[in-house]
């Protein structure tokens, strides 16, 4: 596990995440002229079947480690100047917010590249695992799809942008 | 003695989420096999070919040694993000 930079902040929360204060936080770091930001939520369909909302469930401890990983491997690649990753477990509605990347560099090509990157590689690497509650009150895990397997993939097959 | 987890669908079906046991196994798939020997629950959760270990939290292979002290992980693909 890599200590992570002081710019960097890296959690795992119940509580939800107030995006205007992350991004001000990394906006006022020094040498930042790009921020990137993705947000996940809760969609209310899925494969066609209404969702109600999904349960997260984590490997405490490893999680957060994976996270830093991966953190330290993007700023590996490219020049940031700050890195927010939050991702929240625990029971979600519809709608809420899941997972945000935040992504501060000096310039827009970095943040594009390593927020995307930080995605791609989050969704097969960190140990969560959802469950959707259906609209017909079944719960069921939801199962890694290729896609996502692809989309790490394309990192190793091109490590740089 | 090594620590073991489990989480998510692994969890529910062998119905224990740890176990502390011995530090008999030479490597993580001695120690998969020998749980997959306890029953057909056993046997399904931790007989899926895309099966993930982590050893001290970090995902290695099946054929990584095992010592005491160890924390051993067994859980299915993630689905995050």
């Amino acid at each position: 596990m890599t200590a992570p930079s002081v710019a960097d902040l890296i959690r795992v929360q119940e509580s939800d995440f107030d995006l205007a204060a992350e991004y001000a936080r990394l906006a006022g770091l020094s040498g930042t002229g790009a921020l990137v930001s993705f947000v996940g939520q809760v969609r209310d369909c899925n494969q066609g079947e209404a969702v109600e909302g999904l349960f997260l469930e984590h490997y405490p401890g490893m999680t957060e480690r994976a996270m830093a990983d991966l953190v330290a491997e993007a700023r590996g690649r490219w020049p940031l100047t700050g890195v927010t990753l939050i991702h929240r477990v625990g029971a979600l509605k519809l709608g809420e917010q899941i997972v945000l990347v935040l992504v501060a560099s000096g310039h827009r090509g970095e943040a594009f590249a390593a927020c995307e990157f930080l995605m791609d590689t989050l969704k097969s690497r960190v140990p969560f695992w959802k469950r959707e509650r259906r609209g017909d009150g079944q719960s069921h895990w939801l199962a890694a799809r290729d896609s996502d397997a692809q989309a790490a993939a394309r990192w190793q097959e091109k490590p740089e942008l | 003695m090594i620590q073991v987890k489990f989480f998510a669908q692994v969890r529910e079906l062998v119905g224990e989420s740890a176990l502390s046991l011995p530090a008999d196994y030479p490597d993580a798939e001695a120690l998969r096999a020998a749980l997959a020997a306890r029953g057909d629950k056993w046997a399904l959760a931790l007989g899926a070919d895309n099966l993930l270990v982590a050893v001290n939290q970090v995902l290695v292979g099946l054929d990584t040694p095992l010592k005491d002290g160890d924390e051993v992980a067994f859980f299915p693909p993630v689905t995050g993000g």
